[in-house]
């Protein structure tokens, strides 16, 4: 599985521009192949979170046929670093 | 098994349009016994699902039931909503039905089970209900639907 997620992180670096991205996979906790992912990337700037959810589920597309389940935390980087600090 | 392959045989001799019965008329949640529909109905599915997440408020897609969740994330999405007092709600079970499962995902153009619909929109799946919740978001969004979310008498009290 490690070869998914980095796959998965490469994917979303490149379509996204994504600046920070963390990929876990949590299938040993689940009932199949799933992920969490945190996206970071200027992209998501001024988009409501149903939109940014899906900007990642189209870059994903071909994984989401084989991926059960996708937990997704989606940040622009102003969010990002004002979560760290806190 | 066998009636739904008799079935279908009928309605491919009869050449007839698809006649899609569902297993309890006016029901809230699926019934566990299989569904009599037939393989030629995928696209009246879609025009069902679109009359069936404006017939209620507050629609979700999940595995099990409000009472008997059967994934972590469809728990997650029972719970939230319970603790904003709202248990009154129209649940579809896509264990219960494999053409379902695929017909939501094509018709919410979404990929993943549970999904929350609110008026008949489309809100998103765990995640997103779960972040609404952190940012007060679903509390406004229920406000909209006129529901009154418990967690603000829980605050009321508090103060």
């Amino acid at each position: 599985m490690a070869e998914t997620a980095d796959h998965i992180r490469d994917k979303l670096i490149e379509e996204l521009a994504a600046v920070h991205v963390d990929v876990e996979d949590t299938s040993p906790n689940r009932c199949a192949a799933s992920f969490k992912v945190l996206v970071v990337s200027s992209q998501f700037e001024g988009k409501p979170l149903l939109q940014r959810h899906r900007m990642v589920n189209t870059c994903l597309a071909e994984e989401l046929k084989e991926i059960h389940a996708l937990e997704q935390k989606t940040l622009t980087p102003e969010q990002w670093e004002k979560q760290k600090s806190q | 098994m066998n009636t739904i392959i008799r079935s279908t045989a009928r309605c491919l001799r009869a050449g007839a349009a698809a006649v899609y019965l569902p297993v309890r008329a006016g029901a809230r949640v699926w019934s566990a016994s299989p569904p009599r529909r037939l393989l030629c109905a995928a696209a009246d599915l879609q025009k069902d699902l679109g009359a069936m997440v404006k017939k209620d408020k507050v629609v979700v897609f999940m595995k099990g039931t409000p009472a008997q969740p059967m994934c972590g994330f469809s728990n997650a999405v029972v719970q939230i909503l319970r603790m904003h007092g709202v248990d009154q709600y129209a649940a579809y079970n896509v264990l219960d039905d494999g053409e379902l499962r695929e017909g939501v995902k094509v018709f919410s153009n979404w990929p993943t089970i549970p999904q929350v619909y609110f008026s008949g929109e489309f809100v998103g799946g765990c995640d997103i209900l779960l972040q609404m919740h952190q940012n007060g978001d679903l509390v406004e969004e229920l406000k909209k639907l006129g529901i009154h979310s418990a967690l603000l008498n829980a605050e009321k009290e508090s103060k």
